[in-house]
């Protein structure tokens, strides 16, 4: 065991210890001394779950979140110090949260706040133009061949509780009087996209995440459209790519049958 | 870009090319809560410094402000997480994410700290002291020397704020940074704030310590603001905690040490209760005005 180990092992501790060979110049014991690196650690990271993480936090109080982040964080530290996308597993390890456990719905805000700073963060690309893209929706014969390239940020999650009511009530001002309207036993499916510098979190129907997703493989649009059609015949296909056209979900488009493109 | 050439000359050997140095004024450490301020009011400021790591994510918002500011101003991009002082090898991953940040912004200094964050392949955000001994010598020299290879440019090396010490250490801190120095060919961020905290929690006189550093490689300073706390026996322990304004006994010990090292680019850091951009504005004006004490000839650049 070499010395660093000692030290980072009592910084993680959950009772206060001290690692040996620590000295003081007064002969002052070194744990209160030793406890500011201790507090430095766990309360930075507690603070970075803290900041992508806020209605999950405001959901369940500042308290009861520090105290949950606080066994997260002693749990599963950072394997990177790139702490901008620090919080994977978190959603699960609420999810085994027994003090947790009678809101089904936490875990699932906390997945599409993860998504969200996913998204806020992703690779930059450039927006499909209009006039191409009005161009290829009045090709009738090939617009079913094209594959669109999606946005980088662009995620789906589909959750059996009410996620996108439950974070969009609290981005209101009165968030309290907003989730009196929230019945959270309903299933809702997210659309997340970073649409210029703003992440978009929007509710879509799951023939619409099907089809979202089918293009996000790579699918053709006529082809993926005809799956979502088959599985709800009431898939609104405008208002889909009328929802990815104005969030700039469509980065591109290629004809992989054809030389134009 | 105000080049100055004394402080390029011992850098020539690790980068001969594309060399440029931070303008001897005053900066402050970016913060996103102020990238449309800054884009609006363009404050007359001699630099904006960028902790790494927040950087190092694809693309989005913070890209895109980094991009447009940088276009405006000198940047000083400041490690966080290399672990320098860690037991382990470096990451070579993260080296990779830092040569690619430097490619992308090229900015004018590159520094990061003499400390340890990363513990079995934990990240535990803090900067951890280590003993100074010889066996930590030859780890951070070697680390350091990767460094200064995979980036192709000289690095600088801040001295820690620390809160405890080692009994296995065979070194004061400035004889060690000085030796550190010296082998790597590394230069020096002296942290102003930082030997004031830790002189005061390890009850060591200030003015000697800086006399003791090698002053000659200083290459930027920084200043910030501490907290104030108790040791078990009651001894004031100071912690650095970057959130709050500069303390009068660190002003002071700033002048002390630009009376020794000459005028040199200095950074106002603030990275907790972060204030309006205007009080941070303040504290770096402050700061130029004693920096143009020593440079009266600078009327224009720094000192108007």
């Amino acid at each position: 065991m070499n010395s660093q180990d000692a030290f980072a092992e009592a910084l993680l501790a959950v009772e206060s210890v001290c690692p040996p060979g620590l000295t003081t110049w007064n002969g002052s014991a070194p744990e209160k001394r030793f406890a500011v690196y201790r507090n430095n650690v766990i309360v930075s990271l507690i603070d970075a779950l803290a900041d992508s993480f806020p209605v999950t936090r405001e959901l369940v109080g500042e308290a009861f979140f520090r105290a949950m982040a606080r066994q997260f964080v002693r749990a599963n530290p950072p394997r990177s110090p790139v702490l901008a996308l620090y919080g994977d597993g978190f959603a699960e390890f609420i999810e085994a949260f027994p003090a947790a456990a009678g809101l089904a719905y936490l875990a699932d805000v906390a997945r599409l706040e993860l998504l969200r700073v996913q998204a806020w963060h992703a690779a930059d690309a450039a927006h499909l133009a209009p006039e191409k893209m009005t161009r290829l929706l009045g090709d009738a014969a090939a617009l079913p061949e094209v594959v669109f390239s999606m946005h980088p940020s662009v995620r789906v999650l589909r959750s059996h509780h009410a996620v996108v009511s439950l974070w969009a009530a609290h981005q209101s001002e009165d968030a309290a009087l907003a989730l009196a309207d929230v019945d959270p036993t309903q299933a809702e499916t997210a659309l997340v996209l970073r649409n210029g510098l703003d992440v978009e979190i929007s509710a879509i129907a799951e023939a619409a995440a099907m089809f979202i997703l089918d293009l996000q493989r790579g699918a053709a649009f006529g082809q993926a459209a005809a799956q979502a059609l088959g599985a709800d015949s009431g898939f609104d296909l405008a208002a889909t790519l009328g929802l990815l056209i104005r969030g700039g979900a469509l980065a591109g488009a290629t004809f992989p049958r054809s030389t134009s493109s | 870009m105000n080049a100055n050439p004394e402080r390029l000359r011992s850098v020539g050997e690790v980068r001969p090319i594309k060399l440029r140095s931070l303008p001897c004024r005053a900066g402050v450490g970016l913060k996103p809560e102020h990238f449309r301020e800054i884009l609006i009011t363009a404050p007359d400021i001699g630099f904006f410094e960028i902790h790494a790591e927040n950087y190092m994510v694809d693309g989005g918002p913070f890209h895109h402000y980094l991009t447009r500011i940088r276009e405006r101003y000198p940047l000083s991009i400041h490690g966080v997480g290399l672990s320098i002082g860690g037991e382990a090898a470096l990451d070579e991953g993260h080296l990779d994410r830092l040569a690619l940040l430097l490619d992308r912004y090229e900015p004018e200094s590159f520094s990061e700290h003499l400390a340890w964050s990363s513990h079995g392949g934990a990240f535990l955000n803090d900067l951890l002291p280590a003993p100074y001994h010889a066996a930590t010598l030859a780890r951070v020299c070697a680390h350091i020397d990767r460094v200064q290879d995979r980036l192709k440019r000289r690095m600088l090396l801040e001295n820690p704020a620390t809160y405890v010490e080692f009994a296995a250490s065979t070194m004061a801190e400035p004889d060690f940074i000085g030796e550190v120095v010296r082998r790597s060919g590394c230069g020096l961020l002296l942290d102003v704030n930082n030997v004031y905290v830790s002189c005061v929690n390890h009850h060591r006189d200030p003015h000697a310590y800086i006399r003791a550093l090698p002053l000659d490689e200083v290459a930027q300073i920084h200043l910030a603001g501490f907290a104030q706390d108790e040791d078990a026996d009651g001894a004031p322990l100071l912690i650095d905690s970057h959130g709050a304004p500069v303390a009068q006994a660190v002003w002071e010990l700033y002048c002390y040490a630009l009376d020794r090292v000459g005028p040199t680019p200095t950074l106002i850091e603030r990275d907790n209760d972060i204030p309006a951009f205007p009080v941070l504005f303040a504290e770096a004006q402050q700061a130029e005005r004693i920096l143009c004490r020593l440079q009266p000839h600078k009327s224009r650049e720094a000192c108007a």
